[in-house]
């Protein structure tokens, strides 16, 4: 039981809400341009690196420290769009997307290079103490993990819902002409997307650079488990990525613990295997996603 | 005597000269000028393929005219973006209604609102006092519009689930929510039934009648265009062909022969 709550449970939400914050920038780009963002895992190890620079080059308080790694890869993203993707508005969708695995490949050398072949810390506080959750022991780090996420995600979402630039948000990913004869700054609304999605990058690189004592270049990777994610919950839905991300990683971490005991035949690693399992089953039945709007196309 | 008051009210909202939009070797619009005082009702009719909706397109920033200009309160509009024309007070209707399908009524209406966002990227994100304030002042005005357009039952609707007299109406509302100097409505009645028709005239009446709002408006319905505009634009192949009172147009030759033919 206590094995079932701590190292399934727990562990796999805390695994869970990263990919959830994850999903979460590919959707609200997505939902705001169309495009799906193939350089959200560079963002992501580059929001870890920023940490760890801040808090244990710089010296800065934890906090204040995953605050500007945010705001470092906010204005990346930015410039990104500027830069590579404001000049493909009107192409293809599909084109851009193309063009987003280029700015993966650029970031991805740009961060190998920063990061070298070392395993570096984000100098997280939680570490390896444990709390105590209804008389389980629990790994702090997985708690800090589902709560930091949920948050943010609730805030995003929460800004998207209610305000009236995420409602001008919503617009412009359905049509951008008439948003435009709203007085939406249509160019605006892209720039603010990738900041906002690259700010969640950061923070999700930094929860990922917490566990299994730090993170090196090629730990980006983790952030292609997303993918799934976003199949499983829809494209353009933010809950569909949160209920998608919980749903894999406590299916993963379930896997992780009892496949070798029950069912080793099936060999090592499965639990790698597993979100593309639950992602091919999902797409079978339901090809939009769990709560993805039916007509949005696939890129 | 006190020449420069008058000459400051003789200056109109909307002053449009020599205006000429080609598309490669084909001319859409050629040399047409017009204009519309503070508070008029300027009617643009036409054959299908006239340049009518070309010329709004001019005015509202979505297609960039070779030549001429577009005085709007004394700024020059010609190259300006869409949404740059949009906020300085620019509305419009669109011919085939261009609502967002997938919101609510009363969402519609907020977009609406967009150019009256007085606060900055940073404050919406942290929903503090100063972006509330400004979001009930916005929603006041949009409860204002939907009890004028008499819509308050669909307000919490989907607009997608709405019938089609009712979603022009929305957009109108949408238009309207920007609380427009200039209203271009692209014929605002176009497909709609007798009582329907009627409903719109007396709201494009009320618009004018207690809101000032100038209007540009291109329409098929000929009882609407003498009814309700104080001038009317007649365009042929791009060419104005006449432009006055609508007693005095209607009984135009060039205008007569361009919708009857040589015979008549």
């Amino acid at each position: 039981m206590t094995e079932l709550i701590s190292s399934g449970l727990v562990r796999g939400m805390g695994i869970g809400s990263t990919y959830a914050l994850l999903a979460v920038g590919f959707v609200i780009i997505y939902r705001a341009t169309g495009v799906i963002n193939f350089a959200q895992p560079a963002l992501m190890i580059l929001g870890a690196y920023a940490t760890s620079v801040f808090a244990t080059g710089v010296g800065m308080p934890f906090p204040v420290a995953v605050l500007a790694a945010m705001a470092v890869l906010a204005a990346v993203g930015m410039a990104t769009e500027r830069v590579a993707l404001r000049p493909m508005v009107g192409r293809q969708p599909f084109a851009a997307a193309m063009v987003t695995v280029g700015v993966l490949t650029v970031l991805f050398v740009v961060a190998h290079r920063l990061i070298g072949t070392q395993v570096r810390t984000v100098g997280d506080p939680w570490g390896l103490e444990r709390a105590s959750l209804f008389g389980v022991s629990v790994a702090q780090v997985d708690l800090a993990k589902i709560v930091v996420s949920l948050v943010a995600i609730g805030a995003v979402g929460l800004f998207l819902a209610r305000s009236r630039l995420g409602l001008a948000m919503r617009a412009t990913s359905m049509d951008q002409e008439v948003a435009l004869a709203q007085g939406v700054n249509v160019g605006r609304m892209f720039s603010l997307a990738w900041g906002i999605s690259a700010a969640l990058a950061a923070l999700a690189g930094m929860l990922v650079g917490t566990s299994a004592g730090g993170f090196e270049a090629i730990t980006a990777l983790v952030a292609l488990k997303a993918l799934p994610v976003i199949i499983v919950g829809g494209l353009d839905s933010i809950k569909g990525a949160v209920y998608a991300g919980l749903l894999i990683g406590i299916a993963e971490a379930l896997t992780r613990t009892y496949q070798p005991r029950y069912a080793e035949w099936l060999g090592a690693n499965v639990d790698v295997v597993v979100p593309y399992v639950i992602m091919i089953v999902v797409l079978a039945f339901r090809p939009y996603g769990l709560f993805g709007t039916r007509e949005v196309e696939r890129v | 005597m006190t020449a420069a008051p008058d000459a400051a009210l003789a200056e109109p909202l909307l002053d449009v000269a020599g205006l000429t939009l080609r598309f490669g070797g084909t001319t859409a619009i050629r040399d047409v000028g017009f204009g519309a005082g503070e508070g008029s009702l300027l009617a643009i009719i036409g054959p299908n393929g006239a340049g009518k909706t070309s010329i709004l397109n001019c005015l509202s920033g979505v297609y960039r005219p070779q030549e001429g200009t577009i005085r709007y309160r004394g700024e020059d509009l010609r190259g300006m973006r869409p949404d740059v024309i949009a906020r300085l007070g620019v509305a419009r209707m669109f011919q085939n209604i261009e609502l967002f399908e997938n919101l609510t009524v009363l969402d519609n209406l907020m977009l609406g609102r967009h150019r009256h966002l007085r606060y900055g990227t940073l404050a919406a994100l942290l929903y503090g006092g100063k972006a509330r304030r400004a979001e009930t002042e916005n929603r006041r005005v949009v409860e204002d519009i939907i009890d004028f357009l008499e819509i308050q039952a669909i307000r919490g609707s989907l607009v997608g689930m709405l019938p089609y007299g009712l979603k022009k109406r929305v957009e109108l509302g949408r238009a309207l929510a920007m609380e427009p100097t200039l209203l271009l409505l692209d014929e605002p009645v176009a497909g709609m039934n007798v009582e329907e028709t009627e409903d719109m005239a007396r709201f494009i009446l009320d618009i004018r009648g207690e809101l000032g709002v100038t209007m540009i408006m291109i329409e098929h319905e000929m009882g609407l265009v003498m009814d309700i505009a104080d001038q009317v634009l007649v365009l042929d192949f791009g060419r104005r062909i006449a432009l006055g009172p609508p007693a005095q147009v209607q009984r135009d030759p060039a205008v007569v022969k361009a919708y009857l033919g040589e015979a008549s």
